[in-house]
């Protein structure tokens, strides 16, 4: 048997101090500043919150996984071509104010789409490229999502959506409509656009200085 | 003060202070007792003495001629003292078990959804029928597959299995940890089908719903239980270093799961931020501690030798939480976030270089000049590749955080082959050679094929060897090809085409190899095969086999 040594010098108590101390010295840096510093971004005037469609739409961006292979975060032009391939300025933190959860995103397997709106507002394009994207893209990797929209023989059913595909896409006398996610899919996506001047001033109010804490690469 | 420098300069006085109490703490030997805790592991007269279960009896024969004879011949090791180790292991059988089987149920789940995603990135037309097969819903199964599944009940199971032998007493409260270990395993299953189902979160890591995280965090926090109350039990004087890791993992993980589910709490930037700071949190205060526990104790525990240096060990284990802790932000390179933040995690991503040069150098020494025992022990083969592919993931990570290398690698595949040299690499290698020598304790039993544990090994060397290199290349040159503004878009995608399709190939064979495994380990549960010396704890024939060798030596 060992000697007890007395409280204060238990390796449990220094694992155990140590170890909070740490994760809390972190959580302050990464996640207390942030959130202070933050909290009082307020959005730019330019920008609208999404309507009750489009953040339907967005859950389904989220629920089908879009994220995994697009970001929505265009970087700053010193860094990276992000802005000649039409994808935009880069982003700031006010760009974000109505997006919670947020979806940055980590890969671009896909391009960014934090102003596919701007950049391709065809409504027509969008859900026939979710019906088939090679038809749209050659050499796209995008997967196609049949289960999102409906294919019978006939008419369509009044107030339903039918979806204009190329003639190759379809048999005589087949329908496509889409569903009612997918076209509030597609209105999330065309209400993606952050188009307008970082540093608006914000009318009859104080500037909104969202850029000061962009990051300079 | 302009706000930026305000920040930069306290973390810099901070860290400052912080290394000057860690030079005061080393000299008042705060640090643990030095040496003498590096042998805590052994029981008396054990050193040279070489163990591993998974060895068959001529492996373990010719091991032991390998590390030569052991330092007292003669003597046997005591009856009290194996005793004890028998009662420890004994107390953990059931709970590790349960664990460990659980967590090799999810491994399989997790490689075949992995496969899937794999495919359906060069073939994107295959199986889209299914909404739950798409690939934005199974590629985050297989993430959370792997990192709540078999991550981290394979974890567990190794962790509670160290702890009564790294405290040479039983394990009390092991109940706990049993409830624990099933809150966990429902809500990785609760959380696989609301991500199928669509309900996803939405943020990577941390896509169950909160409901389910709960679970998860109830679960974290009971199967850390029973260690605390073990502790307060123990029979040694000294906190073997495999102990930190595992205390404060246990510790740090429903922390951190809890703060970064709390529903309704985070928000737009801020909770990009949260996000990666849990993100990198979660492999560096959770995987990483449990993986370097497992490798501390058995890469000394099969050669018979303490580790080179212990104070070094302690050194890596604090250095590995102060800045491990704060890297998360090097995801966010070039991101809407303030430039503070990420300076001040790629200077401490630069700074991981201590921690891994600390672990580096210990593991590596204390095998080097060894290099013979990796043909003779399953085990080591494992844990010794793990240990090197730490050191590979991580230097390659600090370099990853550097803004010159982090414009090219952001946003492409070479950082998932990075974070897979990481999670499979490192981790898993760990985890598959602590279960192979931890089973045969827990079960009584052997093995029963030894050659399907060669197999498993070549499987998943060559398929991660495949994965990784061709994905890395892949990845490399897609990121090349992004930051051209003369080459189009579509042709950084046609470009990775073959190497994601040699991805495929070798994860092909990694799953491959985990149904081996699985077959395995399965075969074990029933116990298939022969009995064969060697299935007892430390049987008597065994050591007077082991003496034999030794003595004709």
């Amino acid at each position: 048997m060992s000697t007890r040594k007395s409280f204060w010098e238990m390796d449990e108590l220094r694992i155990v101090s140590g170890a909070m101390v740490i994760l809390g010295g972190a959580t302050g840096l990464l996640v207390v500043m942030p959130y202070l510093l933050l909290k009082d971004v307020r959005p730019p005037a330019a920008l609208e919150p999404y309507t009750s469609e489009q953040w339907v739409g967005r859950q389904a961006y989220i629920a089908n996984g879009c994220v995994y292979c697009h970001s929505q975060q265009p970087r700053d032009i010193k860094q990276a071509p992000d802005a000649s391939r039409g994808w935009g300025r880069a982003s700031v933190a006010g760009d974000y104010a109505y997006d919670t959860p947020h979806l940055l995103g980590t890969m671009r397997t896909g391009p960014d789409l934090l102003n596919i709106g701007a950049r391709q507002p065809s409504k027509d394009w969008h859900l026939g490229h979710l019906y088939q994207p090679r038809a749209y893209t050659p050499g796209s990797i995008m997967p196609s999502y049949p289960y999102m929209f409906e294919v019978r023989q006939g008419a369509a059913k009044p107030g339903e959506t039918v979806v204009n595909l190329p003639p190759a896409l379809t048999r005589p006398g087949e329908v496509v409509v889409a569903k009612p996610d997918t076209l509030a899919l597609v209105n999330y996506l065309l209400s993606l656009d952050r188009t307008y001047p970082a540093l608006a001033p914000r009318p009859g109010g104080p500037a909104v200085a969202t850029g000061g804490a962009k990051d300079k690469p | 003060m302009d706000f930026t420098v305000s920040v930069l300069l306290g973390t810099f006085l901070l860290s400052i202070g912080a290394l000057f109490v860690f030079v005061w703490s080393m000299a008042k030997g705060l640090f643990g007792d030095g040496n003498a805790a590096a042998t805590e592991i052994f029981a008396p007269n054990e050193l040279g003495k070489v163990e591993d279960p998974a060895a068959t009896a001529t492996q373990s024969g010719e091991l032991q001629q390998a590390m030569g004879s052991p330092a007292k011949p003669g003597q046997a090791l005591a009856r009290a003292d194996m005793d004890f180790r028998v009662r420890a292991d004994g107390s953990t059988s059931l709970v590790v078990g349960v664990c460990l089987t659980l967590a090799v149920v999810w491994l399989v789940l997790a490689s075949l959804a992995g496969l899937i995603s794999s495919i359906k990135l060069h073939a994107p037309d295959w199986w889209v029928q299914y909404e739950w097969l798409t690939f934005g819903r199974i590629r985050p199964i297989h993430l959370n597959l792997v990192a709540y599944g078999w991550c981290s009940l394979s974890g567990i199971g190794v962790a509670i299995w160290l702890i009564p032998r790294l405290l040479k007493t039983e394990l009390i409260g092991a109940k706990y940890a049993l409830v624990g270990g099933a809150l966990w395993s429902i809500g990785v299953f609760l959380g696989t089908v609301a991500i199928a189902t669509g309900r996803s979160d939405g943020l990577e890591w941390l896509e169950y719903p909160w409901q389910i995280d709960i679970l998860l965090v109830i679960g974290g926090a009971l199967v850390g239980f029973p260690m605390w109350l073990t502790l307060l039990k123990r029979r040694v004087e000294h906190l073997y270093v495999s102990v930190w890791y595992i205390a404060a993992g246990l510790l740090w993980f429903p922390i951190l799961f809890l703060i970064a589910n709390w529903p309704g709490l985070h928000f737009g930037v801020q909770q990009a931020t949260m996000n990666w700071w849990f993100g990198h949190n979660v492999l560096g205060l959770w995987f990483t501690p449990l993986g370097l526990a497992a490798a501390y104790y058995f890469i000394p525990k099969v050669l018979g030798k303490p580790i080179h240096s212990y104070n070094l060990s302690l050194l890596g284990f604090w250095s590995l939480a102060f800045f491990y802790s704060q890297v998360g932000g090097h995801h966010l390179i070039g991101g809407p976030v303030p430039s503070w933040l990420i300076t001040i995690s790629i200077v401490q991503s630069m700074m991981m270089v201590i921690p891994v040069f600390a672990v580096a150098v210990n593991q590596h020494m204390t095998v080097l000049g060894n290099c013979r025992a990796l043909i003779y022990s399953p085990t080591l083969r494992f844990i010794v590749l793990g240990a090197m592919m730490y050191t590979a993931a991580s230097v390659q990570g600090s370099l990853e955080a550097l803004r010159a290398v982090n414009t090219v690698t952001h946003f492409t595949h070479y950082t998932v082959a990075h974070a897979h040299l990481g999670l499979y690499g490192f981790f898993s290698m760990v985890m598959f050679g602590s279960i192979y020598f931890i089973m045969p304790r827990v079960m009584n039993w052997e093995w029963p094929y030894p050659r399907l544990i060669s197999l498993h090994f070549w499987l998943v060397l060559i398929g991660f060897a495949i994965y990784f290199i061709w994905l890395s290349i892949g990845g490399w040159l897609q990121g090349l090809a992004m930051l051209d503004e003369k080459t189009p878009f579509m042709q950084s995608v046609a470009l990775t085409l073959p190497y994601l399709q040699a991805r495929s190939i070798g994860g092909g064979l990694m799953t491959l190899g985990h149904l081996v495994f699985a077959t395995h380990f399965f075969a074990m549960g029933w116990k298939f095969g022969p009995k064969r010396l060697g299935a007892a704890l430390l049987g008597t024939r065994l050591l007077n086999l082991r003496f034999v060798t030794s003595t004709t030596a």
